[in-house]
């Protein structure tokens, strides 16, 4: 880690159009430029259906940008990429390999020997306190388990970037609660780049440094927020309801002007 | 499951039979069961100097092993290939289409002008039999698999060779052990039908054919029985691999 380039991310006026078979392409990003900090938890906010997740996939490599240019430590992305980790909502893991395999994905793909791998995932296996679970299958973990199944595996490669499309989405609000704590616990134990894609603005508020928020199609840079409520936050605290409610004012007003 | 309700349909045919016997009381129509165990029982015995029941079984047996593996191995390539490029999936679907609904034993007449009587006759039909099965259970398992497990892959790298082994092939692997059951099964039909062809002299199929024109009905029914039981036998194995190593497809969704 040297200091020459601060920022990890760059999203330099990024459009993505999809070629539509009947009628007009459709727009989904339009000319969205952001730059993200070495160590910066930004959430990506917005309503179903405004580029989010596709905003995401752009980073991660997976789509290609219409127009405009991602760049990650100084090098532009042209493909997946072994300095951003993706964790999907759902679904993602193998459900063929015991958690421990499934860890160990990405290191095995990138060759890594047999006992460095293992040294690795009983690392992180702790980290995301899934002691005792190393032999077991997905199906025989809870939702939540599952998602730390996921993270472990992307920390596991030590990218530069964490990208997390809704990964709390699916699970029930108290977990969900409890994943979002956990997860600021390993983020800052780590000190990783994370993007996170939620369509709420409760989870935003709570989890992030600063909030993107997106507009309806076509997605557009609806705003900017700095969340400055030190850690860990408390979610019934006067600060934050204002907070939560100065960000959904923004975006009613926003969505007003358009 | 309880094993002794499974017993009571049997016994029940085994009791009709018995009474049946009794009542037509010809040997070359319907022999008493105690005749077929008989025979059963003394399976090393050479019948009417065609081989033994367990020679000729053991015989069949091998047909199908290798005109199974055979099938396997052009068909699990080929489905692969199929499931995962649309292009060559809207290229050959016309072709699969066409020659699917042709029953094996259709074949027969054109496999014995390539192949004339014998062995290379008897394995095209196995072949042809269990191919589709295994085919289009395999194009189905590759076209199945989850879009988000293959963009995992690539995320962490995995392309070409290395996303076909570590993903998309376990990943399919449950549609496609279903389609080697079903192929099987179909194998071990085709072997008995084509071994009873003219010209063919060994085999179970054959056994219970030259059994019929020397009027030996209780090697016909001991015969049939036999093809039965390994029909069921081989089955299990199938279901029983399933259980164990699959039970992820089931226990996932």
């Amino acid at each position: 880690m040297d200091g020459v380039e601060p920022m990890t991310v760059r999203i330099n006026n990024v459009g993505k159009t999809f070629p539509s078979r009947i009628g007009d392409p459709l727009v989904a990003l339009e000319d969205i430029s952001i730059e993200i900090e070495r160590g910066e938890f930004l959430c990506i906010l917005g309503p179903s259906g405004c580029g989010k997740t596709t905003l995401l996939r752009l980073v991660a490599g997976l789509d290609r940008p219409t127009s405009g240019e991602i760049i990650v430590e100084g090098k532009s992305v042209t493909g997946p990429d072994p300095r951003l980790a993706m964790i999907f909502q759902e679904y993602s893991l193998y459900p063929w390999r015991t958690v421990r395999g499934n860890i160990a994905f990405g290191l095995q793909m990138r060759g890594m020997s047999r006992e460095e791998r293992d040294e690795r995932v009983n690392h992180f296996i702790q980290l995301v306190g899934l002691e005792g679970f190393g032999d077991s299958y997905p199906y025989e973990l809870s939702g939540g388990m599952r998602q730390r199944v996921a993270v472990a595996r992307a920390l596991a490669t030590d990218p530069a970037v964490l990208l997390m499309d809704e990964p709390f989405g699916a699970l029930d609000a108290q977990t969900r609660n409890r994943m979002q704590k956990e997860l600021l616990l390993i983020w800052e134990k780590t000190k990783k780049t994370v993007i996170f894609v939620t369509h709420s603005v409760d989870e935003a508020v709570y989890i992030a440094d600063r909030i993107l928020v997106l507009s309806t199609r076509p997605g557009r840079v609806a705003g900017i927020y700095d969340i400055d409520i030190p850690r860990p936050r408390n979610r019934t605290s006067v600060e934050f309801a204002k907070i939560r409610r100065d960000v959904l004012e923004q975006i009613d007003r926003f969505e007003e002007r358009q | 499951m309880r094993w002794y309700l499974k017993i009571i349909p049997l016994f029940f045919i085994l009791v009709v039979w018995e009474i049946a016997a009794l009542l037509i009381n010809n040997p070359f129509i319907l022999p008493h069961p105690a005749i077929v165990v008989s025979v059963l029982l003394a399976p090393t015995v050479d019948i009417l100097g065609s081989g033994s029941l367990i020679d000729n079984t053991f015989l069949s047996i091998w047909r199908v092993a290798l005109g199974f593996s055979l099938a396997v191995a052009c068909a699990v390539p080929a489905g692969i290939i199929i499931g995962k490029y649309r292009t060559v999936d809207e290229l050959l679907d016309p072709v699969v289409q066409l020659f699917r609904p042709i029953p094996p034993l259709a074949w027969v007449p054109l496999a014995l002008a390539w192949f004339k009587i014998g062995l290379a006759s008897i394995i095209f039909i196995i072949f042809i039999g269990s191919f589709f099965p295994i085919l289009i259970n395999t194009i189905d398992g590759v076209r199945r698999v989850n879009r988000t497990w293959l963009e995992t892959a690539e995320i962490y790298g995995a392309k070409g060779w290395k996303q076909l082994v570590y993903v998309i092939i376990p990943a399919a692997a449950p549609v496609i052990w279903t389609g080697l059951r079903v192929g099987f099964g179909v194998a071990w039909m085709c072997v008995v039908a084509a071994e009873m062809l003219p010209g063919t002299s060994s085999g179970i199929g054959y056994l219970i054919m030259y059994s019929y024109n020397w009027g030996q009905v209780p090697v016909i029914i001991a015969g049939m029985i036999i093809i039965g039981l390994i029909g069921i036998g081989v089955d299990m194995f199938f279901k029983g691999v399933e259980r164990k190593k699959f039970q992820w497809m089931e226990l996932s969704r």
